[in-house]
């Protein structure tokens, strides 16, 4: 497979293949999400009049914060042994080696969603298996990785990359936090999909935009 | 804009700028296909950036900089097919295998038969034996032979190489004499910046000393006299070579 998707295909195997070895990003993201969560049940008191409040705010302060984490690791290992400018070498559209960035960055984030969930779950003793958090929980987190992708290849030339991401991720992907944080409010509420549907289309909308922004972006963002 | 030459790298008034500080000031150029060409010139002479502009990893403030006739700024991508580059690092990935960092770079410059080019030029760099292990279990000569197979995995007609005898034990130089004296025979440009007088010297047909960001020397020989040169680089830079 050549093309477009065939090289982001070959940078996804890529990060996979390094990522099991080295065993750094998801597993940095995975201890820090589950330390959140046991602090977060220590901290708050969470009820049958609270829980719908509470709960989506503790699960989706332990995403962004896991994914920062993240982020912040996504582009060290393109900067070591310069692998950054060997990528740029390459005769390849620049989107495309976003895309791959992007989607390995997608998949540690929901690898470790998917087993917090479960635990935030049984700590809380909320019932987040539901048919609705799926598409909440995809939407944020192709917001969070569209906009953290870039952001992490802005930071990583930074000498200050980890305050420097947190900075400029943060403050960016605030609509995608009120939305999964409204969406999930009324999933947990058990309230009907309509009232779902505005926050999931602007989570959609923000992926879209920033999906085409980021990949027009990052051309800019890697040159000397 | 792609300009008709018989050059493999023309480079005409090129200029680049970090800030207010000029690394490369008005560099005029000229390399003809087939040529090897060394720069000599010390620390922070602009070797590196000029390397670093015709690779594309950099893009001029002013001037010109055309390789196979074809602009590194408009048309990068297509320049970027024409060049094998061994820059100071390695540019592979530790945590995977050589056999796994060139699959990988055959797959971003889409190489035909990969499995098979993989094998040759890892038979040209004398690395077969270690194909399976962690790059970063690697010595440092042995990263830069692997990094050396890595430029030349595509085929490329113009190899750029920042000072890669750095580092290099004595079997790592012949090797790296070897791959060089080979793609020289087979038509192949190169385009080499050294600290080392004798190795420049040893194939090159082109030589330029820089200085402060400009070509304070040049000179095309079949044989280079290397006391010559010598003398030249002391004069221009005040320094030995």
């Amino acid at each position: 497979m050549s093309g477009f998707w065939g090289k982001a295909t070959a940078i996804v195997v890529k990060d996979v293949l390094a990522e099991l070895r080295r065993k750094d990003v998801a597993a940095s993201m995975l201890v820090f999400a589950l330390l959140l969560l046991v602090v977060f049940n220590f901290a708050f008191d969470i009820t049958a009049e609270n829980e719908d409040l509470l709960g989506a705010g503790v699960i989706w302060a332990t995403f962004t914060f896991a994914g920062v984490l993240g982020f912040t690791r996504s582009f060290v290992l393109e900067k070591e042994k310069d692998c950054l400018s060997g990528l740029m070498l390459c005769p390849v559209d620049r989107a495309s080696i976003y895309a791959g960035k992007m989607i390995a960055s997608l998949a540690f984030m929901l690898l470790v969603e998917a087993i917090a969930l479960p635990l935030f779950a049984v700590l809380f003793d909320l019932d987040v298996f539901q048919l609705g958090m799926l598409p909440v929980v995809l939407l944020a987190t192709v917001g969070f990785a569209a906009v953290g992708t870039l952001f992490s290849a802005v930071a990583v030339n930074s000498r200050a990359r980890d305050i420097m991401l947190p900075l400029l991720f943060l403050p960016v992907v605030v609509p995608v936090i009120i939305a999964a944080v409204k969406s999930t409010q009324h999933i947990l509420a058990g309230d009907p999909w309509s009232e779902l549907w505005s926050w999931l289309e602007i989570m959609a909308a923000f992926d879209a935009v920033f999906m085409v922004i980021s990949s027009y972006m990052f051309e800019f963002v890697t040159e000397q | 804009m792609t300009v008709q030459s018989d050059a493999a790298v023309e480079v005409r008034g090129l200029v680049k700028a970090f800030g207010t500080r000029r690394v490369l000031r008005g560099i005029d150029l000229r390399v003809r296909q087939g040529e090897f060409m060394t720069l000599f010139g010390p620390n922070g002479a602009g070797k590196s950036t000029l390397l670093k502009v015709l690779a594309t990893l950099s893009r001029p403030t002013s001037g010109s900089a055309h390789v196979a006739g074809r602009d590194v700024r408009s048309e990068a991508t297509e320049v970027r097919r024409l060049i094998g580059v061994v820059p100071h690092e390695s540019l592979l990935y530790e945590d995977l295998t050589p056999r796994e960092n060139l699959r990988f770079y055959a797959r971003m410059y889409d190489v035909p038969r990969a499995g098979q080019r993989i094998q040759e030029v890892v038979e040209m760099v004398g690395l077969s034996g270690r194909m399976d292990d962690r790059v970063g279990t690697l010595s440092r000569g042995m990263q830069q032979r692997l990094s050396i197979a890595r430029a030349l995995l595509h085929d490329p007609p113009l190899l750029l190489l920042d000072e890669p005898h750095t580092g290099l034990d004595q079997q790592a130089l012949t090797t790296l004499r070897d791959v060089l004296c080979d793609a020289l025979k087979r038509g192949r440009t190169i385009v080499m910046s050294t600290h080392s007088l004798d190795e420049g010297v040893r194939l090159g047909t082109h030589a330029a000393i820089m200085v402060r960001g400009r070509i304070a020397y040049e000179e095309r020989a079949e044989t280079f006299d290397a006391q010559a040169l010598a003398r030249e680089y002391e004069r221009c830079t005040g320094a030995r070579a």
